[in-house]
């Protein structure tokens, strides 16, 4: 989804300045940290806010799983049991004060509490994500350089078209592409999941615990379970980190290009320097800046993304299991997995705008 | 709810959507939106603006004209004689296969873009009015309420689109439902995502144009503040406005495709809906049957390329920093760009 934003921004002035800009002076950086920390709070405030507030928009969820197959005077005991009958205004108050006790509720459907599913999925998500963002860096940025070194000429024509493309398929379809052409027709890859039956059960009696299928398999110091882990990452790192390698390729263009122009590329043209030396030492560095906000953005969409590649490639991860909450209209599950999700993103942008400021003091104001 | 849409279905008047000042010359069609950058493009960025519009071209006649062109109705099950059968392949009756439904592939994909242009449409439209909305009063009044929209839409704007999109579609359809009432809820769930992005837009633009000279005038002659809002600020604050709409139309293919693919589309009875159909052939495709997945993808990536290339060239023409010139003493113009948008934070709020 960023790519639009960041389409948008492209053809947008940048949003209005906000006050505390104007405010320079003395600890700066300091200031900055607690403010951007504290903001953490209101985000999260209000996301579970809306998600509480359009869920119970609904009814109750556990007539939304139970109902017509349990007879009404049960049903009625149990929302009465599960405190659903209780004002609208009570069970905000109830809810709010559990999700600060760290407390997002129990899912209806196997009885877990949300942190546990997160514990247990979550190692997985995280994988699949990382994989996509190595593909992301490793195919998005050289490839970005050469668009900007090359401006407007075939090179650029051709990386720009593939990045729209790139964006225009959604990542489902990209995995049913990959999935078709090299697990059915070439026979190369395994179709699904994350490791082969026997290579879990190796995993398994060596101990593994981190959930984190590489490490695991690493630890087991075998050579052909680390093979077959990888094998099964590989498209669904690919699917979704081309969709992530499109956004960096048309920011590190925008970037490259405008530091291309300024002044003191300019200087160092008026020099001599080599135009390949400009790009590599002198324009380069500066356009990475931005990159790093981006990412930022890009968590939130890798999030999204997730839900549609672990659905596509059965990896039992987040997304995976929040589609099948959903199916079961588990809506308690869901409800409080996009709040703890709204939890990580919120903290997420935190960490990624403090490494962003002690990278470019220009950030700090 | 109805209501609020047929209000909101009235398309924005074309001055509105039209930059204020044209200094254009020559024939009144020459000025019209797309007409005026199809002329004023050259080499590659009239070459992506014309695919474009012939990609969004196509998919707009196949909305329109589905009757006329599909072979079947989309939950056609059998013809004359008897039904269709699943999963066949491509043949001279059904040209792009079967499903495994039993549904005719080509049928469905071009019923499919039916689905997708209602959807878009009133998605947009929605968020346009109610984000314009917003960005109008909170840029103009300032003050708590704009304090306290900015930071919704921020948190909002921040969270994946698409987790936003699911729980809306819950609340709106409780899941499946029929044609108009899916259309709406993906439509609505689109809403809830676009709606920060044009608030963000226009709220900018109006803190900006609020403090010119001429609103001040306005002021000091008595207008009211509606009057100033519509007339004097509303007009110099849309100009962005039909960019972010193209690119915003090829974000709710994605999310209408996404949420389909999730389950949460529209009942393969109801209408025809690509995600839907994708997520059915899933389990297709590794049984090697490709036709009931490659063709409904193909539909929504040539559609998204399609309203995407109209938008980035419209964007580009618009900025004068990116378009490429007529070339008038052989080496197009290179300014010089102090400070193109590099997508820096907007936190630190």
């Amino acid at each position: 989804m960023t790519i639009t934003n960041d389409l948008a921004a492209d053809a947008v002035a940048p949003a209005p300045a906000d006050d505390s800009r104007g405010r320079k002076g003395g600890g700066a950086l300091g200031r900055y940290l607690l403010v951007r920390f504290l903001l953490i709070f209101p985000t999260v405030f209000i996301l579970v806010t809306v998600v509480f507030v359009l869920m119970r928009a609904t009814g109750d969820p556990i007539t939304a799983a139970l109902g017509g197959r349990l007879p009404p005077e049960q049903l009625h005991e149990r929302i009465h049991q599960a405190g659903y009958d209780r004002p609208i205004l009570v069970q905000y108050l109830d809810y709010l004060g559990r999700i600060v006790r760290g407390d997002f509720g129990t899912t209806l459907s196997d009885h877990l509490p949300v942190t546990k599913v997160l514990t247990t999925y979550g190692a997985a998500t995280l994988e699949l994500a990382l994989y996509a963002l190595v593909v992301a860096f490793l195919v998005g940025i050289p490839l970005g350089r050469i668009a900007a070194a090359r401006r407007d000429r075939l090179p650029d024509a051709g990386l720009r078209i593939a990045a729209i493309l790139g964006y225009a398929t959604p990542v489902f379809f990209a995995g049913l592409l990959l999935k078709l052409i090299f697990s059915v027709w070439l026979g190369w890859l395994p179709p699904n999941g994350r490791a082969s039956t026997r290579d879990l059960i190796t995993m398994k009696t060596h101990g593994a615990r981190t959930g984190i299928y590489l490490i695991d398999a690493i630890s087991t110091g075998k050579w052909s379970v680390v093979a077959d882990v990888l094998q099964h990452a590989v498209m669904p790192a690919l699917a979704l980190g081309l969709l992530t390698a499109g956004v960096f390729l048309r920011l590190v263009r925008t970037n490259m290009i405008s530091t291309l122009q300024t002044g003191y590329v300019e200087a160092a043209r008026s020099r001599g320097v080599a135009e390949r030396r400009l790009v590599r030492a002198h324009a380069w560095r500066p356009a990475l800046v931005p990159i790093i906000t981006v990412i930022g953005l890009q968590i939130a969409m890798l999030l999204g993304g997730a839900v549609l590649t672990e659905t596509t490639f059965e990896w039992k991860g987040l997304g995976f299991q929040l589609v099948q909450y959903l199916n079961a209209r588990d809506f308690v599950a869901v409800q409080g997995m996009v709040a703890l999700l709204a939890v990580i993103v919120a903290v997420t942008n935190f960490i990624v705008d403090v490494i962003a400021a002690l990278v470019d003091p220009r950030i700090r104001y | 709810m109805t209501a609020d849409i047929a209000h909101a279905a009235t398309p924005p008047s074309p001055e509105e959507l039209e930059p204020v000042v044209t200094p254009d010359h020559g024939p009144r069609w020459h000025r019209l939106p797309i007409v005026h950058q199809l002329r004023s493009s050259v080499g590659l960025q009239r070459a992506m603006l014309v695919t474009g519009l012939v990609l969004t071209g196509l998919f707009v006649l196949g909305a329109t004209f589905a009757p006329l062109v599909a072979p079947y109705s989309w939950a056609q099950l059998r013809d004359g004689h008897g039904l269709f059968g699943a999963q066949l392949p491509p043949s001279s009756t059904h040209l792009l296969g079967t499903t495994v439904g039993g549904y005719d592939v080509l049928s469905r994909v071009v019923w499919g873009s039916r689905t997708a242009l209602l959807t878009i449409v009133t998605a947009v439209v929605l968020s346009l009015f109610i984000g314009v909305f917003l960005g109008l009063v909170s840029g103009y009044f300032g003050g708590w309420l704009d304090r306290v929209l900015v930071v919704v839409a921020d948190a909002i704007y921040a969270f994946p689109s698409l987790l936003l999109a699911i729980v809306a579609a819950i609340v709106i359809s409780g899941g499946q439902s029929s044609m108009w009432n899916g259309i709406l809820a993906a439509a609505i769930s689109i809403t809830v995502v676009f709606v920060p992005q044009y608030f963000r837009v226009v709220r900018s633009e109006v803190v900006r144009v609020k403090s010119e000279a001429f609103v001040e005038s306005a002021r000091v002659i008595g207008s009211s503040s509606a009057r100033i809002m519509t007339r004097h600020v509303l007009r110099n604050s849309v100009r962005t406005l039909p960019l972010i709409m193209t690119l915003n139309c090829s974000e709710a293919i994605l999310t209408l495709a996404g949420l389909g693919f999730l389950g949460f589309g529209i009942e393969p009875s109801s209408a025809a809906e690509w995600g839907y159909d994708l997520n059915k052939a899933l389990a297709d495709v590794t049984a090697g049957i490709w036709w009931t997945a490659v063709f409904p993808g193909i539909a929504i990536v040539l559609t998204v390329l399609g309203i995407t290339l109209v938008g980035e060239s419209l964007n580009d023409l618009a900025d004068p920093r990116l378009r490429i010139r007529r070339a008038a003493g052989g080496k197009r113009a290179k300014g010089r760009v102090p400070d193109e948008p590099t997508n820096q934070p907007e936190e630190a709020r």
